[in-house]
């Protein structure tokens, strides 16, 4: 029954992944544009989570929520002052743009703080294992999955049926359009940063609670894994996100359940040359006809 | 109502608009005719503010708006329907249209607005639900329309609302714009069809290559030598 432990633990896993996804997708959506210091917000929330658990002495939904609005702030910020002077630069400024973001952030925390690793205390969730069907799973994996659901769960409720949600619909369709709507373009462009950053922050917090142990680059893998489950459903779209996180965890741990685990991190890139090669438009994408 | 003075627009250094002036008065249908080119478009888009012009001024009710941002200029009350439609073809009929009415709060006025769109394009209440990228090419026209009385705008930008649409939508849609017109909404209509556009307008300007050459009422410009020849197919 390791077999289904494994595959509890890719579910995991894909979640996390498929928080991260969430974000890169969202502001490619919007802005077009392959935000790579993505990857460094998630490890921003795990220590802002670590912080608050231990320093703060918060528990964890409280270090939670603290992460995913501290997170969310520092997207804003990181849209305003990198990216929102290179609106109508080219797509490469942008994106050297990005990974010098990346760097200035892991570089940054690392300079405050220093690069030596930090571990999540072992009791912020109860660990015990339940049994289903025979097999023991342990019940922080069902508690991860259960919240990365909720989380996404809110989120298609914002992006289908509030204002701002519509809003940041229409700024990705139709930038433009959207002005002559009355949209404020700016503000709906800070709200998808900050609700993709938040997201990240939440995976961090769940990454450390789960994985124990968090340093300042940590972010560089999962972030690109992240991305490569974004492309995989197609990036631009959320479902898309959800499911090729997921999808990506899964591929993982059967992997490693299969006994290839040194493949483990090489086989995401593999996903991603397959996709490329064989539906660049990821699961989800459509190669759209627009009326003339 | 609306009134732009002496206003030049440049993309980079390439200038669209040169030196242009002309009103628009309230209850007019004002109509903008001229070739591929000419920065007809460009004219509506500096009215609403997409564009910023580099020199000039323009007024609305009394009130300077270039400059302004476009999210400013629609609520004050004007609204454009842009060239190509533009709809927002991943949404359902019904989201465009409340996004038409993203600035406003009062939910009854918007609740009576959309009926107000139903009965005007009744074609678009069937289709409430559908994805509003599936819609027929007409049906997509009266979707930005309707989409643009959602602001309830007291003065309404039509960007070429002929294009490529069979003749016969073509007179259904110049009817409707009329009786927009008639419910006390004033229009700034940009068109290639002149012949339709001027019977149905007041008043005309003809713009060339960024410039107004000629202005005039409807009859005028329909009875002068140099828009027949030009924009009349020349008799
Ligand atoms: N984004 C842009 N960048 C540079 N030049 C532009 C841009 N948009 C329009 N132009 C130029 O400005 C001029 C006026 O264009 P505009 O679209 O306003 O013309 P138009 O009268 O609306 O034409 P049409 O009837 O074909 O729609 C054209 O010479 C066009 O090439
Ligand atoms: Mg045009």
């Amino acid at each position: 029954m390791e077999f289904v432990q494994q595959l509890v633990n890719g579910i995991s896993l894909g979640s996390i992944y498929a928080l991260i996804a969430l974000g890169y997708t969202m502001v490619y959506g919007i802005v077009k544009l392959i935000n790579f210091a993505h990857g460094d917000v998630f490890m921003v929330g795990a220590f802002v989570g670590f912080y608050a658990i231990t320093i703060l002495d918060m528990s964890f939904f409280p270090a939670l929520i603290l992460a995913m609005v501290v997170c969310a702030l520092f997207g804003i910020l990181v849209e305003r002052i990198a990216y929102k002077p290179l609106r109508n630069a080219t797509r490469i400024a942008a994106l050297i743009t990005a990974i010098g973001v990346s760097l200035l952030i892991e570089y940054g925390v690392i300079y405050f703080r220093g690069a030596q690793p930090e571990a999540y205390p072992g009791d912020v969730l109860p660990t015990s294992s339940i049994d289903i069907f025979g097999v023991a799973i342990s019940s922080q994996s069902l508690f991860i999955l259960t919240i990365s659901i909720v989380l996404m769960v809110i989120l298609q409720f914002i992006v289908h049926k509030t204002k701002i949600g519509k809003a940041m619909r229409a700024v990705s369709f139709d930038a433009e359009a959207a002005r002559l709507m009355g949209i404020n373009v700016d503000n709906t462009i800070s709200a998808t940063f900050a609700i993709g950053s938040a997201l990240a922050g939440a995976a961090g917090v769940i990454f450390g609670t789960y994985y124990i142990k968090i340093e300042p680059l940590m972010g560089v893998l999962p972030g690109l894994k992240a991305f490569v489950a974004a492309v995989l459903g197609g990036i631009g779209i959320i479902p898309g996100a959800m499911v090729g996180g997921l999808l990506l965890g899964l591929i993982e741990s059967l992997v490693s359940a299969f006994g290839y685990s040194l493949w483990r991190d090489a086989v995401a890139f593999v996903v991603l040359i397959l996709i490329l090669i064989f539906l660049p438009s990821g699961l989800f994408g459509k190669n759209r006809r627009e009326k003339v | 109502m609306l009134k732009v003075k002496n206003v030049n627009v440049f993309y980079g250094n390439i200038q669209a608009i040169r030196d242009v002036s002309l009103e628009v008065n309230e209850g007019e249908i004002v109509t903008l005719i001229g070739a591929n080119g000419a920065g007809k478009s460009t004219l509506l888009k500096t009215v609403s503010g997409l564009l910023k012009p580099k020199q000039g001024q323009i007024v609305y009710e009394g009130k300077t708006i270039n400059g302004k941002a476009a999210q400013t200029i629609v609520k004050q009350g004007i609204s454009h329907v842009p060239e190509g439609r533009r709809i927002f073809a991943n949404m359902s009929v019904e989201e465009n249209l409340e996004l038409g009415a993203f600035l406003r709060k009062d939910k009854a006025g918007i609740r009576e607005d959309m009926e107000k769109v139903y009965e005007l394009f009744p074609r678009l209440l069937e289709r409430l639900k559908q994805q509003a990228g599936t819609l027929s090419g007409g049906e997509q026209q009266m979707l930005a329309m309707g989409r643009a009385l959602m602001a309830r705008p007291r003065l309404l930008l039509l960007d070429e609302p002929s294009m490529g649409l069979a003749p016969l939508l073509v007179k259904t849609i110049f009817r409707i714009i009329e009786e927009i017109n008639k419910t006390g909404t004033t229009i700034l209509l940009v068109e290639q069809n002149a012949n339709l556009a001027l019977s149905i307008a007041h008043r005309a300007y003809v713009v060339e290559t960024g410039r107004i050459v000629l202005s005039g009422s409807a009859e005028e410009l329909t009875a002068s030598e140099q828009v027949k020849m030009a924009y009349l197919g020349g008799h």
